[in-house]
């Protein structure tokens, strides 16, 4: 942390001094790759300034630079934290240019795969915050069940983060076998312990103290600042992609949108809480409805593939909220322009600057991580 | 602020229920001594199987990365007949993602990955490897006894240790064909319709989508064929493109389209796990879709250098060489014995296989660019070669293998030779065929003759029993026809005997009654030399009212003077010799096609007429 004193301000007459605080990117309590300017008066927060940029990789660029196939490999790269749903907007895009089909067992396996996906991404995060907060063992719990679902997509998928599995036309290879059987265990061994985790964070009062009012939002304020997913769902807004605009198989079982009414920390990670429960059902629920057959329609040859004019918007419920990406095809071998809507995005650059406002220096952690802010997915 | 309606029970005490797990076992590993096992699909370091790569270099367009180089290794024999190339990927694991693209792109499914990922090293050039397997380096890949995880690394590797690897139905190619409309077997054989119907537009724009561009075709072309361009402009929609691309090395396209031995599928990397591009199929479609090549290929000639060129034989070769000195400007005179152009292309193969049409739109474009062409004109007896070689500055040979070879067995004279057989049949009068035909030979010649006989049968005794069937010294899997050939003939109805050899011609009154054979011992001899042994004792009696000899052909040098002929030297193969040049061993006089090459086909004699061409070219412009 490094501060730079500056002369009192004469207008607000304040005899404290006001201070301007980089709060990261080499900072303890920062997560990822991101900066925050903070003005200061004493503990309070007078302004905040995101300062994104450490971790731009120019995806969007490089990506015209690389044919069709080429891009399934690059990105999941993006969001480091949960690279899958990357891999699927990209495919859906992909697919809806191309006018690919995709079979029906395929659109099962995107789902369960993306609901696992949405629960190792939860873990992690509830492991960065339950780790800021000095919850160091629940942080711990949560890294190691995270850590088994990996198992299962490394089995899947032959990679343990980068998974690279959802690809145009279909998902890259089938279920192993016992599969199924691996995915209902490791679920069951993970819900064994939600009354663990219940009665030493969720239903804490240390955390209920730590996280109650602090970064609080509105629906109305959600809505106007651009919040998806958990951030809009906490202020009591039931919104989900899944159930607005269904993709992969997400229409095919019953499932709820969980929410919470305060939009506060504590509602967030409620919800993220409850929407795990619900991922994990879901998970058991097109297990049971999955279909035997293939998984993958042949995508054309990569190396005469050309796609035909055209673009896309596609978007998918990411754990964060929404994500979308728009990408143009001008009749060519590779996309003629590409952008990525990310949650990330206005939490970390819009709505994470109003709430700190009046907030004390030492809740700006708290309420970074409570909208879940992933530097990567800002930058891109 | 509103009231938490639940979860205020919690205790300040409840953290403390962590500590019941002080006195679990640990779920953490104590890595290495217990080490993880990697999963079945598990993306680590590459593994290439050598043998089965074919330097293809698929993996390296693919990459997103750059990350692999094919890299030419010395000790490695390039087979380009075989598609085989002596490059190997380089792998840079600074710059690789194990995306495993490779794999699913390797056409012969020699990439994969291993479980293997530790590689620790102080050295950077480590890091870019060229991978091997367990079959071809056994020095870096160690039995589970020898392995030890301390020592893992890109030189310290366990074997037998797959991971991420190939699989057909996920892989980035399509291993299956077009397929190529037919006239099925029962009905072609009642008629002399061309049996490939030919793609339609759609058909040849999705076989050539399927070609990956990787060129191993094109050097084994023996004419190097600018394949994988001219399949690209097909797919591209740009049949004119695709023609220019063909006419660059092959003047000929509607008669190689159809009768093209196709090293190029050979070779071709699809063909390893599935099958290969038909190339010669699409290189029909070029050919019939365009209606007039002249308009389209808007060639002519360069200036003339006043230079006059004899080709004697309007074969392959002599098209060839007539149509590329032409473009550089040469006068070029062909002399030929048949009504037409094409040569054997004219007499050989059948009219369900190449129709005249097909050979006539290829000579009259050649002939359109300034082409002289006298047929019916036969060298030796209508002009003397000795005048030619006077009045020409140069004298291409391409006379092809004209007679037929016999067997010479006991009473053979009563049978007909293949060669005037099928000329008859394709050009002029169909001829009068038994009910029961045997074919002598095993050969691709041999399933012209039993096919045409078995139409002509059908044509000649409709609603009778008719049989061909085919006598030849080699056994089924050393049967010199090609795959194609025999299932096609198998099809129609023709029956084989392989393994036998003829020994005697029954005669009956003067008429052929049947033909005793006898039991082949062994084809070749050690050095393997024709020299075929029999088992005298065992002996099997074929009935038959026609006999049809066709064991190969011999070229006729009879028109040669034999002062001239004497000067003319042979190979030990009794092929005629030639320099890099394309000259025989008599000034001026140059040679190619059946004379000269093993192969004894079109697209041979095409290469060595380009061969020709330049030496012709290079002697007569005197540099």
């Amino acid at each position: 942390m490094e501060i730079l004193t500056k002369n009192s301000n004469s207008q607000t007459g304040s005899s404290a001094r006001e201070l301007e605080l980089y709060f990261g990117p080499q900072h303890l309590g920062m997560v990822g790759n991101f900066s925050i300017t903070l003005q200061v008066e004493g503990d309070r927060i007078l302004e905040a300034a995101a300062n994104p940029g450490y971790l731009h990789r120019g995806f969007e660029k490089l990506m015209e630079y690389r044919t069709w196939i080429q891009n399934f490999p690059l990105v999941c790269r993006i969001n480091v934290v949960e690279p899958d749903p990357m891999e699927m907007i990209y495919a859906m895009a992909v697919e809806k240019l191309a006018q690919l089909e995709i079979p029906e067992r395929a659109h099962y396996i995107r789902s369960i795969y993306l609901e696992l996906s949405r629960v190792a991404s939860h873990l992690f995060g509830l492991w960065a915050y339950a780790n800021m907060l000095g919850f160091d063992t629940v942080a711990q719990w949560a890294m190691y069940h995270r850590d088994l679902i990996l198992d299962l997509f490394e089995e899947l998928t032959g990679g343990r983060v980068y998974h690279i599995y959802i690809w145009p036309g279909g998902v890259r290879r089938d279920f192993p076998p016992g599969f199924k059987d691996k995915i209902v265990k490791t679920l069951h061994s993970i819900g064994g312990c939600v009354p663990d985790y219940d009665s030493t964070f969720f239903n804490n009062r240390l955390f209920y103290e730590r996280a109650n009012g602090i970064g609080q939002l509105t629906q109305e304020q959600a809505k106007q600042w651009g919040a998806t997913g958990q951030t809009l769902r906490a202020t009591g807004m039931k919104f989900d992609i899944r159930k607005v605009e269904p993709y992969a198989a997400y229409d095919k079982v019953d499932w709820d949108v969980p929410t919470r009414e305060d939009g506060d920390a504590y509602s967030r990670v409620w919800v993220i809480r409850d929407e795990m429960i619900e991922s994990v059902h879901m998970i058991f629920k097109l297990l049971d409805a999955m279909p035997e057959g293939p998984v993958y329609n042949k995508m054309p040859n990569p190396f005469k593939w050309k796609i035909p004019k055209g673009d896309a918007y596609v978007r998918v419920e990411s754990s964060r909220g929404e994500l979308g990406l728009y990408m143009v095809s001008n009749g060519g071998d590779k996309p003629y322009r590409v952008h990525f809507r990310t949650p990330s995005y206005p939490n970390g650059l819009i709505i994470l600057e109003k709430l700190l406002k009046n907030a004390s220096i030492a809740d700006v952690g708290n309420i970074m991580i409570s909208l879940y802010v992933v530097a990567p997915e800002i930058d891109r | 602020m509103k009231e938490k309606t639940t979860d205020k029970k919690g205790s300040i005490l409840s953290p403390f229920k962590a500590v019941n797990f002080l006195f679990k076992k640990p779920r953490t590993l104590r890595y290495p001594f217990e080490p993880k096992e990697p999963a079945l699909r598990c993306r680590g370091f590459h593994l290439n199987d050598w043998e089965k790569c074919t330097g293809c270099g698929n993996c390296a367009d693919i990459c997103p990365n750059e990350a692999i180089e094919m890299v030419e290794i010395p000790e490695l024999k390039s087979k380009p007949q075989e598609g085989i190339k002596n490059e190997r990927p380089k792998l840079d694991y600074g710059r690789c993602c194990f995306c495993g693209l490779c794999v699913d792109i390797c056409p012969a499914g020699s990439l994969r990955l291993s479980r293997d990922y530790f590689h620790i090293h102080f050295d950077t050039n480590t890091f870019t490897f060229i991978p091997k397997d367990e079959k071809t380096d056994k020095e870096h890949f160690l039995s589970s006894g020898k392995y030890s995880i301390l020592k893992a690394s890109l030189t310290h590797r366990k074997e037998n240790y797959e991971g991420f690897t190939s699989d057909l139905e996920y892989s980035l190619f399509e291993p299956q064909r077009v397929p190529m409309p037919e006239v099925a077997p029962d009905e072609r054989k009642l008629s002399f319709i061309e049996q490939v119907i030919g793609y339609n537009k759609e058909e040849a724009k999705a076989e050539a989508f399927r070609c990956l561009e990787c060129k191993l075709c094109e050097e084994a072309c023996p004419a190097h064929l600018k394949i994988s361009d001219y399949i690209k402009a097909i797919y591209e929609d740009k049949p004119d493109e695709s023609l220019k691309k063909i006419f660059e090395d092959n003047p000929i396209p509607a008669i190689c389209g159809r009768i093209c031995m196709k090293h190029c599928e050979t070779a071709c990397s699809l063909s390893i796990q599935g099958e290969a591009v038909a190339i010669r199929w699409l290189k029909r479609f070029v050919a019939d879709s365009i209606k007039d090549y002249k308009t389209t290929l808007e060639l002519r000639a360069a200036k003339p250098t006043g230079k006059k060129v004899a080709v004697i034989g309007a074969g392959p070769s002599g098209l060839s060489i007539a149509y590329f000195l032409t473009l550089k400007g040469h006068k070029v005179v062909v002399f030929d014995s048949l009504p037409g152009g094409g040569g054997m292309m004219r007499i050989g193969p059948p009219i369900y296989r190449l129709p005249i049409e097909a050979i006539d739109k290829d000579v009259n474009y050649i002939a359109s660019l300034g082409v002289e062409f006298r047929f019916n004109t036969t060298v030796g007896k209508d002009i003397l070669f000795e005048d030619i070689l006077k009045e020409y500055d140069a004298v291409h040979l391409g006379i092809g293998t004209t007679v037929s070879r016999s067997t010479k067995v006991k009473n053979i004279d009563k049978a007909h030779l293949a060669l005037p057989f099928l000329q008859a049949n394709k050009i002029a009068e169909p001829v009068k065929v038994g009910k029961e035909v045997i074919v002598i030979g095993g050969g691709n010649v041999a399933m012209d003759v039993a096919r045409e006989a078995i139409r002509l049968q059908c044509m000649q005794y409709p609603n009778e029993e008719v049989v061909t069937k085919t006598v030849s010294l080699e056994d089924w899997d050393e049967l010199p026809a090609t795959e194609d050939e025999i299932e096609e003939a198998k099809a129609e109805g023709i029956q084989f005997n392989p393994g036998w050899g003829p020994k005697e011609v029954k005669v009956e009154d003067g008429r052929i009654k049947g033909l005793l054979c006898v039991k082949v011992k062994s084809v070749f001899d050690k050095q393997g030399k024709f020299s075929p042994t029999f088992y005298e004792e065992k002996q099997m009696y074929l009935d038959g009212d026609m006999i049809i000899e066709a064991i190969g052909q011999a070229p006729d040098f009879s028109f040669i003077p034999k002062k001239l002929f004497e000067k003319l030297e042979f190979t030990p193969r009794r092929k005629v010799k030639v320099d890099d040049n394309g000259m025989t061993t008599i000034p001026k006089v140059f040679a190619g096609g059946d004379i000269v090459n093993l192969n004894l086909d079109a697209v041979t004699a095409i290469a060595d007429a380009k061969i020709a061409t330049e030496g012709i070219h290079k002697m007569l412009s005197g540099k």
